[in-house]
Order: C-alpha cells, then sequence, then structure tokens
C-alpha cells in the first residue's frame, strides 16, 4: 500500500551505488515458483482422486475467484459491493443459454459467459457509480436484485424454478468432472495471474493511489473513474465466469440461489479473514473458508453465526486479517508486485 | 381495485416506508455511517413484539411501550460498544462489520424461530376501513401514516429546534470543532443512533402487522429504505417522506398492473430516479 514508488532519481545521492527501485524479492520468487508447483500438481490431480474430491475443489476454485475478484473490487477499488451475485447469476444463466439454448460447447461457454458479465456490468457501472461507499453497496445489491427478479420472468429458463444444464446430459460423469475441474484451474489461474498483473501494472498503481487518496490521484492526473470503472469490469468477469463455472459443476441453476446475497457475504468472509487490500490473503481467506465450509456447514444458520462473528472480531482487532499476521510490513509477499528501494542500507536490513 | 385506490394505498405505505428510511438516513447524516443491518433491526423489533405477544398476550400496538425504548438502548449500545470503532476515514470497516452483524441476527433469528412466516395480530383493526366515495381505507394504514408524518414533523423540529439537535447537526457538520465546544462526540453518535433503531424497530413492528415477516425479511426492508432515501434526496426528512410515498406508489401500481412485480416496480423506479435525478427529488437545503 505505501511501498515508496519513488523514482530513482529523486532520492538524494547518499554516496554510495545508486539506488535501486526493486519488485518483489526472494519471498516472491520463492513464492510464485511454489505457486506454479502447486498449480502443476494440481492439474494431474484427476489420475489421481475421485470424481467427489475434484467436484469440491471445483468449490474451492469458485471461492478463490470469487474471493481474489471481490478484493480486487473492495479492497483495491475502495468499491464494496454487496451485489456480486449480480454476476455470478449471469454467469450461470449465460452458461446455461449459450450451451442449451445456442449451442455452443459448455467449456468454451464458461469464458463467453465471463465476457456477457463484464459487457453487462459497463452500463450497470454508470448507475451505480452516481453512489459513492455505503450507499453504492446498497446500490449494487439492487441491482443484483433486479436481475434476479427479471430472469425469472422468462420461462425459456425456468422462471422462478430455475432449469438444468441439459448439453452434458449422457456424458461420462467422471470425464465430465474432470474436465469441469480442468476447466476450473484454468479460471483459478487466468484470475488470479489477471489480478497479479493487473495490479502490478500502471492502471494497479493508479488504482492504489485513487483507493488511498482519490482527490490526489485525481490532481496527478489519474482519471479515477475509467480506473474504477475498468476495476468493476474485471471482477464482473471474474464473478461471471464463477457462476459459469458452479452451474458448469451443479448441472442446474436456481435464481435464488445463485442470485443470493449469501455469495457476497462469503466474499466479504473470505478476503476480511485473509487479509483485505493484499493479494496473497484472498487465497488465505479461500482456503481457510473452504475448509470451514467442509467441516462445519452441517450446523446450518448456527454456522453463519460462527462465521459472522469472527468476521466482525478480525475486522474490529485484527483489520488486516491473516496474511497481514503473517506478513505485516508487507515485505515478504508471494507475487512480485510491490516496489521498494534497494539501497545498500535495506539490502544489509534485509539480509540480517 | 381501481388506479386511484392503488395509489391512495400506495401513499399511505410511503408513510411506513419513510419511518423506515429515517434512521438509515440520520445515521449516514451524523456518522457517515450506512447500516447494513438496519433492516435486521425492524425485524428484531417486529420478534419482540411476537414474543412479547405469544408470552404475555401483549397487544402488538402495546408492545412498542416496550420495544422503542429498548431498540433505542440497543441503538445506543451498538454505537458505542461497536460501531465507534469503525468510524474513519474508509467506509470499508464499518460496512464489513454492519454486514457481518445483519448475517448474525439473521441466522440466530433464523435458529431460534424457523423460517415460518409471521404476523402480528391486532385482531379486528388489522382489516378495519372505511368508504369514501370508490376508495376503501384501512384505519391502521390512515393512522401509520399520520404517525409517520407527525414523528417525522417531530424529528424535524427536534434537530431545527431544541439545544441537543443542533448539537446533533454540528457534530453532523464537523466532529472536531464539536469536541473543542465541550461535547462529546461519541455520546451524540450514540443518541444519534438510538433515535435511528427506535424509529425502525417501530417500522418494523408496524409492518409485521400489515404484512408477513420472517428472519429473512431484514435485507428487502434495507433496501426499500435505501430506496426512499435516495428518490427523496439524502439528508432531507421531507424529502425521504416524499421518497418514501414515491416508492410506496411505485410498488402499489406495479402490483395493480402485475400482482407478482410490486417489489420490481419499486426498484425501477429507484433506478430511473438514479439515472435521471441523482441528487434526489428534493435534495438537502441549506437551513435543515
Amino acid at each position: 500500500m505505501s511501498a515508496p514508488t519513488t523514482p530513482a532519481g529523486s532520492v538524494p545521492d547518499v554516496g554510495a551505488a545508486p539506488p535501486r527501485v526493486v519488485r518483489g524479492g526472494r519471498t516472491s520468487t520463492v513464492g510464485t515458483g511454489a505457486l506454479v508447483a502447486v498449480v502443476v500438481a494440481l492439474a494431474v490431480l484427476p489420475y489421481l482422486v475421485t470424481s467427489a474430491t475434484l467436484t469440491s475443489l471445483v468449490t474451492l476454485f469458485v471461492y478463490v475467484v470469487i474471493a481474489v475478484t471481490w478484493n480486487l473490487l473492495a479492497g483495491y477499488g475502495g468499491m464494496v459491493s454487496v451485489g456480486q451475485q449480480a454476476y455470478i447469476g449471469l454467469g450461470a444463466y449465460g452458461l446455461v443459454v449459450a450451451s442449451d439454448i445456442i449451442g455452443i460447447d459448455p467449456f468454451l461457454a464458461v469464458p463467453l459467459a465471463a465476457v456477457v458479465a463484464g459487457l453487462v456490468s459497463i452500463p450497470v457501472s454508470f448507475l451505480a457509480f452516481r453512489l459513492v461507499g455505503g450507499y453504492f453497496a446498497i446500490g449494487t445489491w439492487v441491482i443484483a436484485e433486479v436481475f434476479r427478479l427479471v430472469v425469472v420472468q422468462f420461462r425459456e429458463v425456468g422462471a422462478g424454478s430455475g432449469t438444468s444444464l441439459r448439453s452434458l446430459a449422457g456424458t461420462d460423469a467422471g470425464l465430465r468432472i474432470a474436465f469441469t475441474y480442468w476447466c476450473g484451474l484454468i479460471v483459478v489461474v487466468a484470475v488470479v495471474a489477471g489480478t497479479v498483473w493487473l495490479i502490478s501494472s500502471r492502471l494497479g498503481i493508479a488504482l492504489t493511489a485513487v483507493r488511498d487518496d482519490a482527490t490526489a490521484a485525481a490532481s496527478n492526473g489519474i482519471d479515477v473513474t475509467r480506473v474504477k470503472r475498468v476495476v468493476f469490469v474485471a471482477s464482473a468477469a471474474g464473478a461471471g465466469a464463477a457462476g459459469a463455472l458452479l452451474a458448469l459443476s451443479s448441472l442446474r441453476v436456481q435464481p435464488d440461489s445463485v442470485f443470493s446475497v449469501q455469495w457476497t457475504a462469503f466474499m466479504v468472509f473470505m478476503v476480511v479473514i485473509g487479509g483485505v487490500g493484499t493479494l496473497e490473503g484472498p487465497l488465505v481467506g479461500a482456503l481457510v473458508f473452504f475448509a470451514l465450509q467442509e467441516t462445519l456447514s452441517d450446523l446450518g444458520s448456527v454456522y453463519l453465526v460462527i462465521l459472522g462473528v469472527i468476521a466482525i472480531l478480525v475486522v474490529l482487532l485484527a483489520p488486516r486479517g491473516v496474511w497481514g499476521l503473517v506478513d505485516p510490513h508487507r515485505r515478504h509477499g508471494l507475487f512480485p508486485v510491490g516496489h521498494r528501494l534497494a539501497t545498500a542500507v535495506t539490502s544489509r536490513k534485509a539480509r540480517s | 381495485m381501481t388506479l386511484l385506490n392503488a395509489v391512495v394505498q400506495g401513499l399511505l405505505l410511503g408513510g411506513l416506508y419513510a419511518l423506515f428510511a429515517t434512521g438509515l438516513s440520520l445515521m449516514f447524516g451524523v456518522m457517515r455511517l450506512v447500516n447494513l443491518a438496519h433492516g435486521e433491526v425492524a425485524v428484531l423489533g417486529a420478534f419482540g413484539s411476537l414474543v412479547l405477544g405469544t408470552a404475555l398476550g401483549v397487544n402488538p400496538l402495546l408492545s412498542l411501550l416496550v420495544v422503542v425504548p429498548a431498540s433505542a438502548a440497543l441503538g445506543y449500545l451498538t454505537q458505542r460498544v461497536v460501531l465507534d470503532r469503525t468510524v474513519g476515514p474508509s467506509p470499508l470497516p464499518s460496512l464489513l462489520v454492519t454486514f457481518g452483524l445483519s448475517i448474525v441476527v439473521q441466522n440466530l433469528l433464523l435458529a431460534t424461530f424457523t423460517a415460518d412466516q409471521r404476523r402480528l395480530d391486532v385482531g379486528a383493526l388489522t382489516t378495519a376501513s372505511f368508504r369514501a366515495g370508490d376508495l376503501s381505507i384501512g384505519y391502521l394504514p390512515l393512522a401509520v401514516f399520520t404517525t409517520a408524518v407527525a414523528l417525522l414533523a417531530g424529528l424535524s423540529l427536534f434537530l431545527a429546534r431544541t439545544s441537543l439537535g443542533r448539537i446533533i447537526r454540528a457534530t453532523s457538520d464537523d466532529p472536531q470543532a464539536v469536541r473543542l465546544m465541550g461535547v462529546d462526540a461519541k455520546h451524540v453518535y450514540g443518541i444519534a443512533a438510538a433515535i435511528a433503531f427506535a424509529t425502525v424497530a417501530l417500522a418494523g413492528v408496524v409492518n409485521g402487522i400489515q404484512t408477513n415477516f420472517t428472519p429473512l425479511s431484514g435485507p428487502l426492508l434495507l433496501i426499500i429504505a435505501f430506496e426512499a432515501v435516495i428518490i427523496g434526496g439524502l439528508g432531507n426528512v421531507w424529502g425521504t417522506l416524499l421518497g418514501g410515498v414515491v416508492l410506496g406508489v411505485a410498488q402499489t401500481v406495479g402490483a395493480w398492473i402485475d400482482p407478482a412485480q410490486q417489489i420490481l416496480a419499486g426498484h425501477l423506479v429507484f433506478l430511473l430516479v438514479l439515472a435521471l435525478r441523482p441528487q434526489g427529488l428534493l435534495p438537502k437545503m441549506a437551513a435543515t
């Protein structure tokens, strides 16, 4: 957040070697390497484990995608949306319409659903951006409700009771689940890599500046609204891909389920637990949430009370989440996105 | 039902919606805080009245004598114990905490009362009505509307004329400056939250008399309150009433066209206002 971004030239010469701005460090080299190894291991998993395991891992992939994209929106963009379920629902229905009604291959329909969700979010952003802060949050929620209420008008997609994905009926279940899993893995890698790229790009720096002080950012020539709109659209596309994955994995869409605000509650929980405004936080949060979901979700409403209480306590007592406790000074990120001044002094400190 | 009748019913419903909206608007105006658990406070009020009715046989209208002060106390405590810790330049912590609170309250109510539809029973008064020409006007909706207008007028006068009202407005304008004048800003925030919780709990009980509710009714009530605030214009008590009425009429006329589209009609009118007149119908005036 506050890593020095001073260009090397403006730093007073201290006599030693000229200071350089470096990105990342040893942990980010190791971290990125480890993540690549994990992805390779995940890619061969369908040859090793049961379909049931793969199906629950697809759920984990959905959690990672929605946590990463909500964090991009709220943690980096400063836009707390309570309406991302609009794009989850749109992605899920988009997949069903594209494959069952239009006849596109269901796996190819996943990126298509993401693109559709992104495109729809562009006009939505013009309405939603008229509201800021808390009112933006409820406004996005209203828009998600409108999406749900409009979708249930269409008998072609089963109106209020939803519909099944028919185009994969009759295919071998084991093969279908393995392909869904690989499709999910590709989406996760694309979303995480895309987010890292976005944050480390010029746009990402502009975004962080806007979040920390929109007025100062604007006075430095940043087009605040444009930057926010790019992030809004990108995270809508990510949520759309997650919705498409859900439909692919469950072979069913129900309006009250895919458009449920509970998705946003899950996103908030994961991002808050992991650490809002960091790249690593949502990954940690999704893993924690997945573990809780697998072990405690049978408790029903009591489980959700526990989640809510944990989230509130984390915001009040450890606002930077688990990752904030692991890496309080943001020195040991898993991704090479920070900027640091590599002077002789700091590199000696880093070594000790 | 005729169209004129639908409009009149919507107008009366608008009073109730304004009552829902007032607390949301007040808390935002004074603390710059949007309480995402606002709807749950209304639902808590309705369940409080339900418990008093089933356990002690108290009439829902009489139960207000307990529910409203209890909600005010809950508001003060919530603000002082929890929400005060989230006040700051970023809206993120308060949104996350109030969203978490809404999930906790919803699921605690679900665990205690199940998801069954509930209704507060006031006997014959529920359906009693009189006829004025072609119109059929319920005594209860009319009483609710009158009460809402009286309460909004009272709140408006309280903020404009009393010493405490002036302190609240001053704290809203500049909490640093009022601290220099010896005002305990956190106490003022607590009072604003108490007023907000009391009015929305009142609205929740009245709503529970007029329609069914469940532990999951909160989000829709929050959305209705929010739409009334935005349609009317931020920080204007009479704008909130106008917003509530516009929303109420939009819903009843929508339901008159197609009973399934009541809520959607309200949302669409809200989006229309947001697109064409984002400052609301009655933007904030300088004096109040």
